[in-house]
């Protein structure tokens, strides 16, 4: 886990090389949570700009990836960052938890990228601690 | 008791391929990309059949047959389009029961829910709307003596249409249902956890339709929903799911000046209040069962009553009664028609509801009874089961407030119907909301004061034709279910005619 700033956000090393693979699909990633039915309440990820935000979103922070092992195919071992996004409305009762992107088997769905793959990204939550807290709100 | 051979095994009823292609112009139509995704059942987890992955170029395929049939689709009598819903229903009740355990092992709800709501709700939705548009009728507007305007109803043409896994073939229906008997035709894309128990439908109805009216393209919402979503040669779209997708529609509708009808989920209160408790009666009894309703399909309802508002004078009572009613809830195979829960639709949706236990917990919410995975044995080992899981907690917690498309159930206390209104209606969503009263005035005042689309009274999860359904708040935009959803399939065409032999004077 790349936890140790202080963040919002992290990503486990799971999710990460997932990104690295898409980012060499799809080109620059984002992802914004959803909330609702069916599959709300998971994170999407699009390529970066396909999804308009807007007054209406709040940046939760950014992951940052290797794109690596340097064994795996097409691994250029950069260092890149993919920005999480949220509405405002909902991050009013999220605001107190720290979220880790992780990824699971899975179908998925929406027109979140990872699916085709056979995995979904799965947001996995704790509560900021009284420091993080202190320092994020 | 009946327990139904699953699909594959010796006796089953009903059957599927083992391959589905798409839908497209009245046949199988294979896949451009010639790429399959396995479909595996929850029940079990295997794989039972494997269906089309589709790609732009079959959303293209799948418009050019839709605009093919249009015109011709949209010149017909209304009654013949009532007479196609009808025939269609007729079929749908004919193979009731070979429909509802297609269904149930596709998407893992219990069969007898299928058989007793699911299929004969789609099968009352086609008649509903044969019935509609008979009965609808334009209007005229005398301006003055010598000037009508004239309002036709006419289709929209082509419409996309995004389907949800939890109810595959009821929300199909709910959506092609007064497309259909609108006049247009349709692209629609299921969902990717039930890609098949369309497609079984459509090999039974399919004869019915002529070529082109109905189209199903199978496939990933990022290869197969976003070309059909951002096509400009829809004039509409339909799309239930969740709000940041739901925000997405919306936006490639703007690029294409399209109006959209969206169902985007809710957190929806289920309030008990005080009187409830009065006497232990028929009434009382069909409460608890009101509270218990979390638990249906599994919990992955976008109105299931997943916030229990309990008044505090009856608090510790009520919630007794109404967990020792969920540990009675029967789980197990959901081909067996005793079985009142069955699996999720999906591991991905089993690993979500599972992590919101986890927050549960760590929110410092108390586990009253469930919260976690159930075990099965034999073959139903590698579905994916929950066991039905209430939460004692505060209404500022994240069980709460998002979503978990899962039997679990947050519970909480309100002093009086101020503080009840207030915690309803903290809440992003609007979609669906119960209120339990023998007091008609309460009961009434309630359902006015929460800010949801529908509000059931003294009943729940109840889903007649002819009850208008869709959301406040963040929960979506149109209604559904009832006639006024022609509207959102029809333009308004205005003649204004003039009768009159005089010129106006101004050239």
């Amino acid at each position: 886990m790349t936890d140790d700033t202080i963040s919002r956000v992290a990503v486990t090393d799971a999710a990460a090389g997932l990104l690295a693979r898409l980012r060499r699909q799809h080109g620059e990633l984002m992802f914004h949570q959803s909330g609702g039915c069916c599959d709300g309440s998971s994170p999407m990820c699009y390529p970066d700009g396909d999804f308009l935000l807007g007054d209406a979103d709040v940046h939760l922070g950014d992951l940052v990836v290797t794109d690596g092992p340097d064994d795996a195919p097409g691994a250029t071992g950069e260092e890149f960052t993919v920005p999480v996004w949220m509405s405002r409305a909902q991050f009013e009762y999220w605001r107190h938890t720290h979220l880790t992107i992780d990824v699971v088997p899975g179908r998925g769905s929406g027109f979140s990228v990872e699916a085709p793959e056979g995995v979904r990204f799965l947001i996995r939550s704790r509560l900021l601690t009284d420091a993080e807290w202190g320092a994020l709100d | 008791m009946t327990v139904y051979a699953a699909p594959g095994q010796p006796g089953a009823i009903a059957e599927y391929r083992a391959r589905y292609d798409h839908w497209i112009g009245g046949e199988y139509v294979p896949p451009a990309s010639g790429q399959y995704f396995e479909n595996p059942s929850p029940v079990t987890g295997q794989t039972f059949t494997e269906v089309a992955r589709g790609t732009a170029d079959d959303i293209e395929r799948a418009l050019d047959a839709a605009h093919g049939a249009a015109p011709a689709w949209g010149r017909t009598s209304v009654t013949e389009r009532a007479n196609v819903l009808n025939k269609i229903a007729d079929r749908m009740e004919a193979h009731l029961e070979e429909i509802a355990v297609a269904e149930t092992w596709e998407n893992g709800k219990p069969v007898r829910e299928t058989l007793a709501a699911d299929i004969p709700l789609a099968i009352d939705h086609f008649r509903y709307f044969a019935g509609a548009i008979r009965a609808q009728e334009g209007s005229i507007s005398e301006i003055d003596e010598d000037t009508i305007a004239y309002h036709f109803h006419e289709p929209l043409g082509v419409v996309g249409q995004i389907i949800p896994w939890n109810f595959p073939i009821l929300m199909a229906t709910w959506k092609l249902a007064p497309a259909l008997a609108a006049g247009n035709a349709v692209v629609l894309k299921p969902a990717e956890q039930t890609p098949a128990s369309i497609l079984f439908l459509m090999d039974l109805i399919g004869d019915l339709l002529p070529p082109g009216v109905v189209n199903v393209v199978n496939g990933f919402g990022v290869e197969a929903g976003k070309p059909l979503a951002s096509s400009s040669r829809i004039r509409k779209i339909a799309f239930t799911g969740e709000t940041t997708t739901g925000r997405l529609i919306m936006q490639y509708a703007s690029q294409n000046i399209i109006p959209v009808t969206l169902e985007l989920g809710g957190k929806s209160p289920n309030i008990f209040f005080s009187d409830v408790a009065s006497a232990r009666d028929d009434y009382y009894d069909k409460a608890l069962e009101g509270f218990t309703m979390f638990a249906l399909n599994q919990g992955e309802v976008c109105t299931c009553p997943s916030r229990a508002l309990i008044q505090a004078d009856i608090y510790d009572q009520f919630l007794g009664d109404a967990l020792e009613r969920t540990k009675a809830v029967k789980q197990g195979n959901p081909l067996d028609t005793d079985t009142m829960i069955g699996a999720q639709a999906s591991n991905d949706q089993l690993e979500k509801i599972l992590s919101y236990i986890d927050i549960g917990k760590a929110e410092g919410a108390k586990v009253l009874t469930g919260g976690g995975r159930a075990e099965m044995e034999g073959d139903l080992a590698g579905g994916y089961y929950v066991t039905p899981t209430v939460f004692e907690g505060k209404n500022s917690m994240r069980i709460f407030q998002e979503e978990i498309f899962g039997p679990v159930v947050s519970v909480t206390e309100f002093a009086d119907f101020d503080d009840a209104m207030k915690i309803a209606n903290d809440t992003l969503y609007g979609l669906g909301a119960g209120v339990w009263s023998r007091q008609g005035e309460t009961a009434y005042r309630a359902g006015r004061t929460i800010e949801a689309g529908r509000v059931w009274t003294n009943c729940y999860h109840a889903y007649p034709a002819a009850a208008a359904f869709g959301g406040y708040k963040g929960s979506g935009v149109g209604r559904e279910n009832h006639k006024m959803m022609l509207d959102h399939y029809q333009q308004t065409k205005n003649l204004l005619v003039s009768y009159s032999g005089q010129k106006l004077g101004f050239f």
